[in-house]
């Protein structure tokens, strides 16, 4: 017997064997069919302009850094301006995201814009956020051409580009989204839950930024609300 | 070659840790910080018990239905591409993991922080079988450094100070120059990201533990705050999860109640930094990711103990809130516990995967102050089970024969309460009019177990019972 089998026999006859095995699969498909939702917490069902706000709120408390643009055309201003503060070189990497790629870059002077994966030599990394949750200030990205994961992870300072309208109140909403997204196939390889830059306390419990993953990470959310 | 197993050593373990300055330092630490921080958490969630009830009830169903929710996982997995490996055993799962690694010829893996891959004594095995492990959370690659195992499940070096992880990096980075400064904890994380970071490029394989399954989306979800995670299984060719069969949750709606408390319990963050979901290898036209994604699943003695007094065990997530709040982890530390799994939650889990006769002492080691089971985010009856392995323990006669025989006499007189007033209208007194002016003992026959550390404080006067009776005698007189 190989040892699926051995594994699921054996569950079965301690989970109370055949007799109930029928309603055990109408109960199993039923809840995988319609994933009945949970407890939504109250703090983020709220308008939607609030939530923009408590989700800007609520990543600045995991030390986020948030900046609000009108519109897509000012996100390359805030990216030089960003690198020009902290004398960063005026370098960023990014994927093939439309959103991203239909920004003005070229008009904000001497901003070189690498394309592709990063291999781990860029200091920063510019990605379009699928959505925002405000409960707790966490970005939702997705893999792809557009959003290479290796970009989330690998500079040192990372920018998130998020439209204000993609904004949720909480996380089953963006699992709601994801399901609907993924409709004919499985989910995207790698969907990153970020709620602030990289972190340790694995010495003395004290609290470092920056351990593996990036040592910053920075949000530019656009335009306002629906 | 899976872990040494020094559980049956435990009393002589706890003898040690007392007497180790640096851990008892160290352990001071484990006091101050998760307990507040997770209060804040909870705090400003009013929610939080509604949502442990949730997750309680989630996790309870998906238990009662768990061989239909593997199926369905398994599937799910398959189509998007990826690979199950059904594993009965610790040393099964090992082969596995060295096929894949072989196949490929695998010179180094990259880990990401796992339990589970303890609990097989993954990394003894791979090395000795030519394959070097990497592991690159900061607490895992200090204890590797080390030599040592986790004492904690969510922290693992929280018993190592940060001189100590300074002369270790010294020992092993021979690179470094004698001045670098390494004193603080940012400068030795530093060194730790640049050493680590060219291993993920390296590495052909990386090996992730996970948080969740689920079986909707056939997706495996690790949580994590420092990203090594997932720069192992984004960067190797191949993704090799190993997750033990409890790991699963039916919907994407179901693992977000569970995420919910997670967190808060653990480290009293809202929600950890990655949450990360991975579903099957990379696509056609993704540019990163790894080419193969494998899954193997560990039951390991899990499967028995559905159906049974310890099933609810198996709806723990491994946040170590019960170890953060356990008086007796907080004396004795984790490695103390000799296996795996220390704290309340690895009295309990340890005795069923290793055996009662080996692990019988963890389930003593309580002073059923209840404070696990309050904070439990599970509401797994902790106390209650290790009571469970307490009878067992004594029905299967594996306790010494003093333990028996007195435990015996105490049955015997407890049964009989004439004779139990009778006898304690004796020694009560009797105890009371010997206990000198200190009124405590430093020696007394058969309780040499409690006098060899404290002294036993004499009795006062009489018994419970005979004081209740004389008040109530009292209060009879004083009524008119």
């Amino acid at each position: 017997m190989s040892a699926r089998d051995a594994i699921l026999g054996r569950m079965r006859r301690q989970l109370g064997g055949a007799a109930t095995d029928g309603e055990r699969r109408a109960a199993v498909k039923q809840r995988l069919s319609k994933h009945p939702m949970g407890i939504i917490p109250g703090r983020a069902q709220i308008g939607h302009a609030k939530q923009v706000k408590m989700f800007i709120e609520r990543a600045e408390s995991v030390q986020a850094t948030v900046k609000r643009v009108a519109s897509p055309d000012d996100v390359p201003k805030a990216v030089s301006a960003y690198l020009r503060a902290r004398n960063l070189p005026a370098s960023v990497r990014m994927g093939s995201d439309p959103l991203l790629k239909a920004m003005p870059w070229a008009a904000a002077k001497s901003l070189e814009v690498k394309a592709g994966p990063s291999d781990g030599n860029d200091l920063a990394g510019v990605s379009h956020a699928y959505a925002g949750i405000a409960e707790t200030g966490t970005l939702v990205l997705t893999s792809g051409p557009a959003n290479p994961t290796t970009i989330n992870l690998l500079p040192d300072h990372h920018f998130v580009v998020i439209d204000a309208a993609d904004i949720t109140g909480d996380l089953e909403a963006v699992m709601a989204k994801l399901r609907k997204t993924s409709r004919k196939g499985p989910l995207p390889r790698t969907v990153n839950l970020v709620s602030g830059p990289s972190r340790s306390a694995d010495i003395e419990q004290t609290l470092i930024l920056g351990a593996h993953g990036p040592r910053a990470l920075h949000i530019i959310v656009v335009g306002n609300s629906k | 070659m899976a872990v040494e197993i020094t559980s049956p050593q435990f009393k002589q373990n706890t003898r040690d840790a007392l007497k180790d300055a640096p851990l008892q330092r160290a352990l001071g630490k484990v006091r101050e910080g998760f307990i507040h921080k997770r209060q804040v958490a909870i705090d400003a969630l009013p929610e939080f018990d509604a949502l442990r009830d949730s997750a309680r009830d989630i996790k309870n169903h998906t238990l009662a239905h768990l061989d239909l929710y593997l199926e369905a996982y398994e599937e799910k997995v398959t189509e998007a591409g990826g690979h199950v490996h059904w594993a009965e055993t610790a040393a099964d799962a090992r082969g596995i993991i060295l096929d894949i690694c072989r196949r490929v010829d695998a010179r180094t893996v990259t880990k990401g922080k796992s339990m589970i891959t303890e609990e097989i004594g993954l990394n003894d095995f791979l090395e000795q079988c030519g394959v070097t492990p990497v592991e690159t959370d900061l607490g895992e690659y200090i204890i590797q450094l080390r030599g040592e195992h986790p004492s904690h499940i969510i922290a693992p070096a929280i018993h190592v100070n940060k001189d100590q992880v300074e002369s270790d990096f010294r020992r092993v980075h021979d690179h470094l120059p004698a001045n670098r400064d390494l004193s603080e904890p940012e400068t030795l994380l530093d060194e730790a990201r640049r050493v680590l970071r060219s291993k993920y490029f390296e590495a052909d394989v990386g090996i992730t533990g996970a948080n969740f399954l689920v079986a909707e989306t056939g997706t495996s979800i690790i949580v994590t705050n420092e990203g090594n995670g997932d720069l192992t299984q984004t960067l190797p060719r191949i993704h090799i999860v190993v997750a033990s069969l409890e790991k699963i949750v039916p919907t994407l709606d179901d693992v977000s109640q569970i995420l919910r408390v997670l967190a808060r319990s653990a480290t009293g963050q809202e929600m950890s930094v990655y949450t990360t979901l991975s579903t099957g290898p990379r696509r056609d036209k993704d540019p990163d990711g790894p080419d193969e994604y494998h899954v193997v699943l560990l039951d390991n003695g899990r499967s028995a103990m559905l159906g049974t007094q310890f099933q609810d065990m198996l709806r723990c997530i491994r946040c170590g809130a019960c170890m953060n709040h356990c008086p007796v982890y907080h004396t004795v530390g984790g490695h103390a516990y000799g296996w795996v799994y220390p704290g309340p939650m690895g009295a309990v889990l340890t005795p069923s995967l290793i055996g009662i006769d080996k692990a019988g002492h963890l389930p003593n080691a309580s002073t059923f102050c209840g404070r696990c089971e309050e904070v439990c985010p599970m509401r797994i009856p902790l106390p209650k089970m290790m009571r469970h392995w307490r009878e067992r323990e004594f029905e299967r006669g594996i306790n010494p024969a003093t333990q028996r025989v007195g435990l015996g006499l105490w049955a015997f007189l407890a049964r009989r309460p004439a004779l139990y007033a009778f006898a304690m209208s004796i020694a009560i007194p009797a105890l009371s009019l010997f206990g000198g002016a200190k009124r405590r003992y430093r020696y007394l026959p058969l309780a040499g177990g409690w006098t060899r550390y404290r002294d036993l404080p004499a009795p006062e006067s009489r018994t419970f019972m005979q004081q209740w009776k004389q008040r109530e005698a009292l209060k009879q007189e004083a009524r008119p």
